[in-house]
């Protein structure tokens, strides 16, 4: 099982998602969150007051998966997030050494 | 029968008497027809009232007295909420309350001073700097008219009306101090601020005998004209928030951490409202439902509009975007600088006087602040003060007995030749004014109760500290 974490623009979620849902994919985390990479923040001027805002409003999408469906989930959120611009975000894959569904004990690729 | 009968004869008795008392107090004789239509003429037309006959019409007019009370609730509209939430929007969240508290707590404290003395230290007879104490505590101010302010408005409505103005002036300091002064302090400058700046100001300008009402007054020194405020109102507390803000000190913090506006919703919302209530400030100030007040309406209009397409333009071509921020400045610099013109000037000199209120003020906000390096937290002097100044100046060049005719009675000389050399003396005195008694009010309450809060309630903000509330609790 791999967990996907993916930093997205907040615009782009519901594509994500659509894409998710058409690569099999039955569930999805959605955390906001703020943050900057190489994006940087931006500039508010207020007459003449200038403020630097480091932290861009974005999206956390987690996804935990199936060793052998976490290339196409990748794919598709690559696909629909992408505009082309800085600041399209970044997806992490990390290893997940269990997972258990609450309701029915199931543990495992079954339990995702 | 016989009871009744002299009952009624009673009653006939002491009508006869009381009558008899009226006509022996007044002496006047019966209108004829034709009088009778000058009076209601002149009600019409805003003159004065026919003074050897009985007037029929008792008590004010009701047109020019529906009018101004309209008008005297706009005003008060201006500061509560719309200056207070104009004001309360740009500052950090945790101190949205401690300005809406000033305003609040100006506008109670105000009212006080004005019933005691206020009111009879302005328009009460007296000398040409201050007026007497003949209407201390509003003695003798009731519903008739006092004609020498107007013949037709009620002296109270007259009275209350100037009293919004008296309250909105020391709301507008609070501008520049705002986010680090206690409350206390701001209540105590206030208070003794009235009594040097404020109420000898309004009286030399505004009073019948006052050294600077160039419009009524044949006697005046100074020839000058202010139709709405722009020496008394703006520039007094403009140039004395700049003072004030300069002995106060900076913001802890400024230029370091993030000191953006916390709510440009409220500041647009409170802008709107202060353009609306200034209907009432300024076509108000002709005291009258007249054709000086639907002039004063429409330039008022036009400065406004075009100081705000002006303002966000500049920032649009210096910046790339207009900013909200900005389209507010430009209304309240428009605003701000046709206030001594609007009853003076034509439509056409109200466009002008917007171009130059949407490019003078952002200069001043923008560049000159930077420049020198004061923290006027809120612009209340790059907006007042510059715009004030501007409009008076820009009133003693465009002013013309076109748009008000009274200007040709005490100053047909003057007009449209060197008028404004008159308004660069009156804004001379009002700057000098504001000044020094800005400064000697400040220091003495800073040496006495103190104008700071500490680092640490400063920091946590003034809302908990002073208030002992929050302006949002969200859960």
């Amino acid at each position: 099982m791999k967990k996907i974490e993916a930093i997205i623009k907040p615009f782009k979620l519901e594509d994500v998602k659509d894409a998710l849902a058409n690569a099999g994919v039955q569930g999805m985390t959605v955390i906001e969150v703020k943050g900057f990479g190489r994006q940087k923040g931006h500039t508010e001027i207020y007459r003449g007051s200038e403020y630097t805002v480091d932290f861009v409003p974005k999206l956390k999408i987690e996804i935990v998966l199936p060793d052998n469906v976490v290339e196409s989930a990748i794919e598709a959120i690559v696909a629909a997030a992408r505009t082309g611009k800085i600041g399209d975000g970044k997806i992490f894959v990390l290893p997940v050494e269990q997972a258990l569904r609450i309701r029915t004990g199931e543990c495992g690729d079954g339990a995702v | 029968m016989r009871t009744k009968l002299s009952g009624f004869v009673t009653i006939g008795a002491v009508v006869t008497v009381l009558a008899g008392f009226a006509w022996a107090g007044e002496a006047l004789k019966e209108p004829s027809l034709e009088q009778r239509v000058a009076d209601l003429e002149a009600y019409v037309n805003n003159g004065s009232r026919l003074a050897d006959v009985a007037s029929k019409i008792s008590g004010p007019g009701p047109g020019h007295n529906a009018w101004l009370m309209v008008c005297a609730a706009l005003v008060l509209f201006m500061t509560l909420p719309g200056l207070a939430l104009f004001y309360g929007g740009l500052v950090r969240r945790k101190n949205v309350l401690s300005v809406l508290a000033q305003c609040l707590g100006i506008a109670g404290l105000v009212t006080i001073l004005w019933w005691a003395v206020g009111y009879s230290l302005v328009f009460g007879s007296g000398g040409s700097i201050l007026g007497g104490l003949g209407y201390a505590f509003l003695n003798g101010v009731d519903s008739a008219p006092n004609p020498d302010y107007s013949a037709w408005v009620s002296q109270n409505v007259f009275s209350i009306y100037q009293m919004m103005f008296a309250i909105i002036t020391p709301a507008l300091i609070v501008g520049a101090v705002a986010e680090r002064i206690k409350y206390a302090a701001v209540l105590t400058f206030v208070a003794l601020w009235m009594f040097v700046v404020y109420f000898p100001l309004a009286h030399m300008v505004w009073g019948a005998e006052g050294l600077m009402n160039g419009v009524w007054n044949a006697h005046s020194k100074i020839k000058a004209i202010d139709f709405a405020g722009g020496t008394v109102v703006h520039m007094s507390s403009g140039w004395s928030a700049l003072v004030l803000c300069l002995i106060v000190g900076k913001r802890l913090g400024l230029g370091k951490t993030t000191m953006a506006p916390h709510s440009m919703v409220l500041c647009m919302v409170g802008t709107s409202i202060l353009w609306i209530g200034w209907y009432g400030f300024n076509a108000g100030s002709a005291l009258a439902a007249d054709a000086i007040a639907s002039n004063a309406f429409v330039t008022t209009t036009l400065a406004t509009a075009i100081a705000s397409v002006t303002w966000a333009a500049i920032e649009w071509i210096t910046r790339g975007k207009p900013s909200v921020l900005g389209l507010c400045s430009g209304v309240v610099a428009g605003l701000v600088t046709v206030t001594p013109a609007c009853g003076f000037i034509t439509a056409t000199g109200a466009v002008a006087i917007g171009v130059f209120a949407g490019l003078i003020p952002f200069l001043a906000c923008v560049k000159l602040k930077a420049m020198l390096g004061y923290d006027d937290a809120l612009d209340t002097f790059g907006v007042h003060a510059v715009g004030g100044s501007l409009g008076s100046i820009l009133t003693g060049f465009l002013a013309t007995a076109k748009a008000n005719p009274n200007l040709a009675t005490n100053l047909g000389e003057i007009v449209g030749r060197t008028l404004w050399l008159h308004q660069l003396a009156a804004m001379a005195i009002t700057i000098v004014l504001a000044v020094a008694g800005s400064a000697v009010i400040a220091l003495l309450v800073k040496v006495t109760i103190g104008l700071r809060p500490n680092v640490e309630e400063e920091t946590v903000g003034l809302d908990v500290v002073d208030h002992g509330e929050q302006g949002y609790i969200l859960e």
